[in-house]
């Protein structure tokens, strides 16, 4: 099933080549600066990025989670959310159960990180987790396993390892440069003496370079992030076979515009939805790591006939009107027909939160405010014969549905 | 000379190739299996809920003790059989799944149960176990299909052939009920 997401990966790949190629070129033009020989500036372009790769790779989740002040849960702690992640996890293959991490934030949003799926993690914010039905829920979780499947994770941090050592020696270098031009004392001149005008030039380019070359890097990094976005998202339905469910949970997140405390840029491509994003941020925008949340709506609904990553591919290509899928054409038509399932009649909240901080007792009136609560959220509530009331979430688009208490079909 | 060396060339390659779709199809034979072992998990969780669920009910719904049975005989039955194939367990499971959510719909009228920590958690964990079941059984249907086509597929059919590899039977449920999951309201 995972040959579509191999011919994705080819892409990334080239990117992150591209990338490579500008961490080289900043590094050879370093060394002709700083030491008379391009080798030496390659040398330590390759030093740095070592060091820090392997600290991403090693310290890597760890240094995430601690800065977004994640804590570790169990079963207990939040039964349906520690449910529902090992659906996922079932659904989507993965050998091992992912650690499960909860945010203390009122903001909307969740993560995964790890760098192979056999040590990953993901987290969620409380505000995320008391907003979402079951179905929205597992929706988010489906797309941050999805991250994790992908090798996402991985491949962000390679890429953001690189863009940062870009960034870094292009910094060091062009103050350097710019500060021996101003004196006239730099290491360069008075070793070879004259040379004049081809020096001249060399310099030049270099400092364009210095100075363009973080910015071509960060917009190659937030290509690779987006198309990876469109991918978990497409994994995501995928998985639950149930794409409303991630479309409803995009629309809650996306209608609260309040900021994570305790993201930075560099984390930013792991999280569900962008957590610097403004309102009304243009679909075409170079400089972000997400895709706009009304547009990753909008594909979801598209998603007529199915639940299968061809499904995904067409409705992409119908909403964002272009040829190019997000995945090839022959990878997509490997899979067989996948059906989209019924929702689910759950209501949101986690049972298992400590009483008093989500919906824990059922006291009572709860349940006529719980029906208030749903109606606000366009959930309609149908009367059987037989006395019981149905609570149907927006996304169901059946026209009947079969009391279960007494067998009767309720006409919608 | 050269003629020599041309046919050890191709009779490497095909050794190779033997080899390579061999190890394929053992890899997606296992896969196969393991996805099986997880369905046997989720299934028997399940059984492994129930008779606490039937418990816990049993206090609060006094008129109910047919569907009461119902759950309890198809789950016995159910276990009973959890060594057959999968076309045989997937109609014992559809028939077990059905009176589930038949006493989970019953138990929407007393409000006193659903007012029972217990039966609230046993309640989600039993919608888990629903969704584990059924996605187990996406994830296996999805490895068996892969490993059907590697079978069926040339040039890895004649390798199959030649191990006399099988293919995978699906795991479907055919109690109409069952396809149909019962809508319940958890409110």
């Amino acid at each position: 099933m995972w040959e579509q997401i191999r011919s994705n990966q080819v892409r990334s790949v080239i990117l992150i080549a591209l990338i490579a190629g500008l961490l080289l070129a900043v590094g050879y033009f370093l060394g002709l600066y700083f030491f008379d020989s391009a080798v030496g500036g390659l040398v330590i372009a390759l030093v740095v990025w070592a060091i820090m790769s392997l600290i991403a790779f090693y310290q890597g989740d760890s240094i995430l989670l601690g800065m977004a002040k994640a804590r570790k849960i169990k079963s207990d702690d939040a039964p349906r959310l520690y449910n529902v992640v090992e659906e996922m996890k079932i659904a989507s293959g993965l050998e091992k159960m992912p650690d499960i991490y909860i945010i203390d934030d009122p903001a909307l949003n969740a993560f995964a990180t790890g760098r192979d799926p056999s040590r990953a993690s993901v987290a969620i914010t409380t505000g995320l987790l008391q907003k979402l039905s079951r179905d929205e829920l597992q929706g988010v979780i489906g797309h941050e396993i999805a991250h994790i499947k992908n090798r996402d994770v991985l491949l962000m941090a390679i890429t953001s390892v690189m863009l940062g050592t870009i960034v870094i020696l292009s910094w060091y270098a062009s103050r350097f440069l710019l500060f021996g031009a101003m004196t006239g004392s730099g290491r360069r001149t008075s070793s070879r003496g004259g040379g004049g005008g081809a020096q001249a030039i060399i310099l030049i380019v270099g400092l364009v370079l210095m100075i363009l070359a973080p910015i071509l890097a960060q917009l190659i990094y937030y290509a690779i992030s987006r198309k990876r976005e469109y991918l978990a998202d497409a994994s995501s339905a995928l998985y639950t076979r149930y794409p409303e469910g991630l479309a409803s949970a995009l629309e809650k997140i996306g209608g609260s515009t309040r900021q994570l405390k305790s993201a930075n840029q560099a984390t930013a491509p792991m999280y569900t939805v962008n957590p610097f994003r403004k309102e009304g941020m243009k679909a075409a925008d170079l400089t972000s790591t997400h895709p706009p949340i009304s547009e990753r709506v909008r594909i979801l609904r598209s998603m007529a006939g199915g639940a299968s990553l061809a499904d995904y591919n067409d409705a992409y290509r119908k909403v964002r009107s272009g040829k190019q899928g997000i995945i090839s054409k022959n990878a997509a038509a490997a899979v067989g027909a996948v059906g989209i399932r019924q929702a689910s009649l759950s209501v949101p909240g986690e049972l298992g939160l400590a009483p008093g901080k989500a919906a824990g007792k059922a006291a009572p009136g709860t349940h006529d405010a719980s029906d208030i609560m749903l109606r606000l959220d366009k959930w309609r509530t149908v009367d059987c014969e037989c006395g019981a009331r149905w609570k149907i979430p927006p996304g169901f688009r059946e026209n009947n549905i079969l009391c279960t208490r007494c067998g009767r079909r309720i006409r919608l | 000379m050269l003629a020599l060396w041309i046919v050890l060339g191709i009779v490497v390659i095909l050794i190779l190739f033997i080899i390579g779709a061999y190890n394929g199809l053992v890899g997606f034979r296992n896969q196969v299996k393991n996805a099986w072992a997880q369905i046997d998990v989720q299934l028997k969780r399940r059984y492994d809920l129930i008779p606490n669920l039937v418990e816990t009910v049993k206090g609060y719904v006094k008129h109910e003790r047919e569907t009461l049975e119902a759950v309890t005989n198809a789950r016995n039955l159910a276990q009973k059989a959890s060594s057959a194939g999968a076309a045989e367990r997937g109609k014992l499971e559809g028939a077990l799944g059905a009176a589930l959510g038949r006493l989970l719909a019953v138990a929407e009228a007393y409000p006193d149960l659903k007012a029972n920590q217990n039966f609230l958690a046993l309640q989600e964990e039993l919608t888990s176990t629903e969704n584990k079941i059924s996605f187990s059984r996406q994830y296996y249907n999805d490895s068996v299909l892969k490993f059907n086509n590697k079978i069926q597929m040339f040039p890895s059919n004649v390798i199959a052939g030649m191990f006399s590899f099988k293919i995978g039977e699906f795991f479907e449920v055919t109690v109409a009920a069952e396809k149909e999951p019962p809508k319940v309201s958890f409110t």
